[in-house]
Order: C-alpha cells, then structure tokens, then sequence
C-alpha cells in the first residue's frame, strides 16, 4: 500500500505542457530519489502533492495521498495536510524564512496553527525541534532572527518547520545545492536521520546523481515532463537500461580528454602570489571599540605555470573569491605580492594595469546574470577589446567576435542574437568567448559550470579542455566540486579559513588527504561509484 | 536598536543646522530690504537706517546668524514685521489648524488605502482588482482642487451637512471642537484622496512583490491558508515602501496645502507662507521654515523608528 501514488498525472501551465502521464508512488517509510535535468518536471511534479501550483496551472490525473485525492481536495483539506502530513523542504535557504520574524515564531507557528496548542507549548515543542535539527536554544535561542543565520543553519530551520508535526512524507526539493559540500553531507545525515526516526516518506529532489545514490531506496529519473525510468535506485543506475539514465550517469562522472601537459611548458612562470594577505575592517560595535579587522586571505603563496590548470577548492567563506579577485586585479591586498606575465600588479593603477588585463580574463558562475539582456552578442563578446592597444575597426572587430564565437563550438551568424535566445550551456559559451577574444594567458573560472545540468557540465568542460589545448591558456578554477577538480585540473590547492592548508598534485591530493581541511572536503564530496558500490554492499548484506 | 536611533537623531540635528545656514544664507541673498518694505518707497533714509539699526539689520551677518540660532533654541523666532506679532504666536496659531488637517487627512488616507491595497494584491488580475485600481489611477488624476470644489458643492451647498468654508475656531467646549471638526472635515477627505489613491497603489505593488517571495511558499507549506499568509507574513514585508511613502505625505500635508487651504478659506501654515514671502516679511519665511525643516526631520525620524520595528535586520545599525 502506496502513501503517496501519482497516476497519469498531466500538467499545463496555460497552453504550455509541464508534465505528460507522470507514474510515481512512495511507499511508507520509503526515500524516492526524484533525478531530472532542469526544466524536467521536478519541482512541478512536487508542487501538486503540496497542491500550491502557480495560477494558471491546470492538472489532470489521479494524486493519493493516505487515501485523500489530492487534486479534487478543497483548499481547506489542503491546508490541514501541509505541514501536517507533508512538510517541504526548498532549495534556497537564503530566501526560503520570513527575514521579519524570529526563527522561534517561524517554527512555532505551523505547530499551534495544526494543533492549537498555546504559545508557550507550541514554542516547547518547536525548542525541541531546533534542538534536534542542530540549533541548540544556548546558541540559538528562539528569539533569533534569520539573517543572524548562516546558510546552513537556516537550512536547518527550514528543515524543524517541516519536520515539527512528524510529516508522514517529507518533500525536499534541491534541499542542499545552494550549500557547500561539506554542510551538504550535514544536512543530507540529518534529513536522513529524522527521516528514519519518524519511518517518515522521504521525496528527494536532486539533479545530482551522486546524492540520490546515496539516499534514496528508489529512483524516478525524469526528462521533459516525463518519467524515463523507475526503479531500485542500486539496480537502476548500475544496469542503466534506459539510454537517458546512462547519459545522465556518464555525464555526470565526465572527464574530459586532456593533454598531459608538456615539461618544457610548464617551466615558466605566469603568475606568482606571494604572501598575500587581505583583511576586512569589521564594523565597530560602538563608536570607540577599537577597529578589528578580518583577516579573508591570510599569508598566500603560489605560482602557476604558463599552460597549466590549477584548482582552488575550500567551503563557502574559505576566501577562494577574495583571493580570486587579487589576481584578477579587482581588488588590493593588504600585503604581499602578485606577479602576473613579469608585471606586479598590486601597486599599479588602473591605467598601467590595462595591458595585464588583456591577459587575463574571468568566466563566472552564473552564465545569465553576467550579461547586459538588452545588448546583442556581438557587443557582449568584443566587450574586452577596448584593453588592446590598438583599437580594432568595425569589421576587424566583427572578425575577432566570430573567431572566438567558433573556438567554443558557436557560429559567427550567433553575433546578431541577444543573450535570451540561447540556453544555458550556449551562454556560458558566450561567456567563454568574452573571455577569449583577447587572446588571454590566464582565465579565471569561478564555478563556471556549477549552475548547468550535468550533460551541459560535460559539454563545457570538454570545452575547457579543448582551449587549455588549443590556446595554451592557463586555468584557475575556483570550486567547491571536486569532481570538476578532478576532471579538468592537474594541480589543486585547498583553502580552509583563508590559508592554502594543502597543495599538489590533484589525485594525489583528493586520493590521499593529508590536512583535516582536505579530508573533510573528500568525504563529504559525492561520488556516485562510491555511493552505488555502498548501496550494493548494503543490499547485498541485509 | 539604540545605536540605530542615536545615529538617526544625529543625522537628524546635523540636517537641522544645515538647513538652518542654508535658509539663512538664501534669505540673505535674496534682494529687497524688509526695512524698506515696511516703511514704503518713500521712507527717509533716516528713518530707514533708524529702523534698520532697531531690527539689528546693520550688524555682522554671522552675529546675526548666531542670534537667530539662539533665539530658535529658546523658542524666539523673532517678531513678525507685517503682523506686528512673534513668529512662534502666528505659527502656533496656524499649526493649531494645519496639524489636526494633516492628521484626519493622514489618518484617512490610510484607512482607505492600506486596506484597498491589500484587496487588490489578494485578488490580483480578477475583476475587484481592476475597479479598485481603476479608482486609484482616477484619484491621482483628479486635481485636488477640482474634487474639493466637487465637495463643497455637494455636501455644503447641496446637503447643508458642513461648512462651505472658513475656520470657526476649536472653541471653548466639546461643542466648539465639533464645530473645528467639522470645518476641517471636508478639506481633509479632499487631501486625503489623491495621496490613498498613491498609497494604495504602493501597498499592491509592494504586497504583490512580497508575495512572489520564496519565504510565502514556506509559510503556505506550512499549511496557513492563504488570508493568513497575506496578514502574517506578507504585509510586514510589505510595509518599507508603504511607510517611506506615509512620511513623505505627511511632510507635504504640513505645509503643502496652499491650494485647499484657498479653497476653504483656511487659516493654515501654507497660507502663512505664501502671505509671509509676498510680504516680504522674512523673519517669518525664516521661523516657519525652521519649523517645517524640524518637523520633517522629526517625521522621519519616526519613520526610521517605524523601519527599524517592522523589519529586524535594520536595527543592527547599518
């Protein structure tokens, strides 16, 4: 007997079809791996059971919930069964709390709104639900507001709302792609926990593999509002029956083809770091407390070789952005040096840096913020030239646009285009090609492929990979991936609290940790052939 | 919280001083001498420099300044030259009229536009949504004169149920004070319209863009229906952009009411103004603006106390 049983389920956003004949059902007690790329269906497919569709949405289909049939239960049963029954968990945990009342109250109020308990029991029970979430009452008592939070710990209260009345199912959609490794592993072990305690239904929405492998008993892998296979989660992603499943898997352990890189090459310098150090004045608590500083980056040192490819990896706030940031010029240090193509860069002003900048260019995470919506691509692209000496005319400056815009796999005719036309993938390959067209020695990559779907990671790696090739540009890619680490990177360096705690070789370093920093990191990191291989022994054994 | 507020009160006494060199510095500049305009064009010249020397015209401008200063500090604003009275009287009079207009007015459009706001973010794209917006964009077109003029006709000619203008006074007694009430009733629903008609149009789109918030999802998952949602968790979010605009209004209530007070033969701060700068009679221009710069800066400061209660995250001090 099924808790929660989807059958044909269809969805239409206006005239727009979401979802085509979904089939899904949760056992009690189960955890159901829910995989798909973006734009398959996921979180829609979630949003039904909770019933909280946007406007225009129409369903059709058959949802059980515990025997109640969703899609026909007013509004009123509805809000009995939210929080009550089921409990959500969102991906953003920075938005995801009301910033204007305290985490207590937050907490509080689903438990008296369903069980109408007084103030000081239901904020008993909601003490007692931060307690068992990790937020102790001495360090976070309930008077806390949620910007006094980290991201992590928000999760957590995201997490004791859900979780405070025992939801018989438990939906967490992306719970911890917005949160570094390390606290990814954290939460996945708690939800794990309280999920096995209450023998509550867990829905685990996730586009990344790795993490369903290790969680989930079952898994549904989806593709344009459709269910491409359904299965035991260890059965499923070893036998990868389905040509999607196998796409999906192989994608998501890509590693792209690469050079080994030449000795000769690497023996020149391209940039040097040398005891860098950044601090930030913290704001004074009153008008005549003395003025402490931050210390973000503290006594760095390394260098990079012309052609080569180096990882920077550490948590959330470990510095790697600061850092980033000093190389790129963008900011000053507070001490120490930064030598890049035989320039210092730290006492340059902004005129004598220019020729430097040429050199250097920046891919970032997130391939639509980075763009001016209204500009055309050719404008985007040529932004960079304006750092030549010699300014390229009309048509040399087209010629340049279409010569980058076909290094990264795009064609000239792309130029007249805006940046909405284009998908993910092709952006951050228009932001590529920005990075490109002047021809640079070093690209920064911050998190370049963190917000693409796994067969559009693989693509733009390859592309990386390809370039590193071709061009004989130098990488520095900052990331809390260490697959990426790993795929694309032939020496790594860990920063854990604004220092550079471990350095190497990067499968010497992510196969061997030495530092506590480091071992955290590798742990915590998903690993789909280690998730599987435990699933297996797990079956196999019990 | 405390440092919050002191920094804000600093901020606040610093503006003041600002203003108060940059009223007295323009109104030095400005050309024509009150001494002369009191006396008329054809005054001696002894006569002139007797009186110049009796108002103090004659000294250094910074020990004028500094009196002045000084005289504020004390409540001595000087006396009027057209009047023949003090400042602080003349003022104290009018505000006895403008304040309690700019309150009922204030309070009015309040009631009227918060609630509409939040029916029409509730019910967004239905048919009430677009009649009540509808109204909102007709309350700011109307010219406020023009719907005060709409006012006097129907509800003192035609129904006889107030005065058409004029201000009898507060009067002694209860009595008294209903007769005030009522002379001010009229020209403060004129007020009060266009600025609900803006309000309730900043409360719909503040409380809709609230509503698009990850942090209502949550509290919908949590199973609070939608109308508790809306109260509990939407409208303190909402109430920034309500409250910045709440402060402005009142500011510009005070003394920017020339135009009803015209209409309805008010007594009030703006027709004082517009009397005092015609007259040329500085001493009040100077005293009243004083008091406006001051009552502003005391707006938002209560504005800011507003901020700081309703959203947390401002009472760190930034």
């Amino acid at each position: 007997m099924s808790l929660l049983e989807i059958e044909n389920l269809s969805l239409r956003i206006g005239e727009a079809p979401i979802l085509k004949d979904i089939d899904l059902s949760i056992a009690p007690g189960e955890v159901m791996g829910l995989v798909g790329e973006s734009g398959s269906g996921k979180s829609m497919t979630a949003l039904t059971m909770m019933k909280l569709l946007p406007h225009a949405a129409r369903a059709q289909g058959r949802v059980t919930f515990d025997g109640i049939n969703i899609l026909a239960a007013p509004e009123a049963a509805m809000c009995r069964l939210r929080g009550d029954d089921i409990g959500m968990v969102f991906q953003e945990p920075m938005t995801a709390l009301n910033p204007v009342k305290t985490i207590g109250e937050q907490v509080a109020e689903g438990i008296r709104w369903h069980t109408g308990v007084n103030r000081p029991d239901a904020e008993a029970r909601a003490r007692a639900m931060l307690e068992r979430v990790g937020l102790p009452e001495r360090q976070f008592p309930l008077t806390r507001y949620p910007h006094e939070l980290s991201g992590g710990q928000r999760q957590r209260v995201v997490i004791a709302i859900a979780c405070a009345l025992k939801p018989k199912l438990l939906i967490a959609d992306e719970p911890t792609t917005a949160l570094d490794v390390v606290l990814q592993a954290q939460i996945l072990d708690l939800l794990r926990d309280l999920v096995d305690e209450n023998r509550m239904s867990l829905l685990l929405i996730s586009h990344d593999l790795a993490v369903v492998a290790d969680m989930a008993d079952r898994t549904t892998i989806m593709r344009h509002g459709q269910v491409m296979e359904a299965g035991e989660t260890a059965r499923t992603l070893t036998e990868q029956v389905h040509p999607y499943t196998r796409r999906l898997a192989e994608a998501s352990t890509h590693v792209p083809a690469r050079a080994k890189p030449a000795a000769g090459d690497t023996s020149e310098t391209l940039l040097k770091v040398e005891g860098v150090t950044r601090d930030y004045p913290i704001r004074r608590a009153s008008l005549f407390a003395k003025r402490q500083s931050f210390r973000a980056v503290d006594d760095v040192s390394f260098s990079l070789a012309r052609g080569q490819s180096m990882a920077l990896v550490g948590r959330s706030g470990c510095g790697k952005s600061t850092l980033a940031r000093m190389i790129l010029a963008l900011d000053r240090p507070t001490g120490g040096s930064i030598h890049f193509d035989g320039e210092t860069l730290e006492d340059k002003s902004e005129d004598q840096l220019r020729p430097s900048r040429r050199h250097m260019q920046v891919v970032f995470q997130d391939p639509y913020g980075s763009f001016n919506p209204r500009h055309k691509v050719e404008r985007l692209v040529a932004e960079p030239l304006h750092l030549l000496d010699e300014k390229p005319d009309a048509k040399r400056r087209r010629e340049l646009v279409a010569e980058a815009l076909e290094q990264v796999g795009l064609s000239a005719s792309d130029m007249e285009k805006y940046p909405h036309e284009f998908s993910g993938g092709q952006r951050q390959r228009i932001s590529i090609a920005r990075a490109v067209i002047t021809k640079p020695k070093l690209i920064v990559a911050d998190e370049p492929v963190s917000a693409l779907d796994v067969s559009i990671r693989a693509q733009i790696l390859d592309l990386f990979a390809d370039l590193n090739r071709r061009l004989g540009v130098a990488y520095l890619f900052i990331t809390h991936d260490l697959t990426v680490a790993r795929a694309i990177t032939d020496r790594v360096m860990v920063m854990h609290e604004g220092r550079i705690v471990e350095a190497g070789d990067t499968h010497a370093v992510f196969d061997r940790p030495k530092t506590e920093a480091a071992k955290a990191l590798v742990d915590a990191a998903p690993d789909l052939d280690r998730a599987l291989r435990m699933r297996m022994e797990r079956v196999s054994g019990g | 919280m405390t440092a919050y507020l002191a920094k804000r009160l600093a901020i606040g006494l610093a503006t003041l001083l600002v203003a108060s060199l940059v009223v007295f510095s323009v109104l030095e500049i400005l050309p024509g001498d009150p001494a002369r305009i009191m006396l008329g064009l054809n005054a001696s010249p002894e006569a002139l420099e007797a009186l110049r020397s009796q108002m103090g015209l004659d000294r250094p401008v910074v020990l004028r300044y500094l009196d002045w200063l000084a005289g504020m500090a004390t409540g001595d604003f000087g006396r009027s030259y057209t009047y023949s009275s003090p400042v602080i009287e003349l003022v104290a009079e009018r505000v006895s009229v403008s304040l309690p207009l700019a309150l009922m007015a204030l309070a009015l459009s309040t009631a009227i536009a918060i609630p509409v706001g939040i029916f029409a973010a509730a019910r967004r794209g239905r048919l009430s949504d677009t009649i009540a917006m509808g109204i909102a964009q007709v309350g700011v077109a109307i010219p406020n004169f023009w719907f005060a003029m709409l006012l006097v006709y129907i509800f003192a000619v035609g129904l006889r149920l107030v005065p058409a203008g004029g201000f009898p006074g507060w009067g002694e007694d209860w009595g008294g004070v209903w007769q005030g009430f009522k002379a001010l009733l009229l020209p403060a629903v004129a007020l009060a319209l266009p600025q609900a008609a803006i309000l309730s149009r900043v409360t719909r789109s503040a409380m809709l863009e609230v509503m698009g918030e990850d942090y209502i999802r949550t509290a919908r998952a949590k199973g609070l229906p939608r109308r508790a949602v809306l109260w509990r968790h939407a409208l303190r979010n909402a109430l920034i952009p309500v409250l910045t605009i709440l402060g402005l209004q009142f500011a510009f209530l005070l003394a920017g009411t020339i135009i009803i007070e015209n209409v309805f033969y008010l007594p009030g701060l703006g027709r004082l103004i517009f009397q005092a700068i015609s007259q040329r009679d500085l001493i009040v221009v100077e005293g009243v603006v004083m008091l406006l710069v001051a009552s502003i800066i005391v707006i938002n400061l209560l504005v800011d106390i507003c901020y700081a209660i309703a959203d947390p995250r401002l009472r760190t001090g930034r």
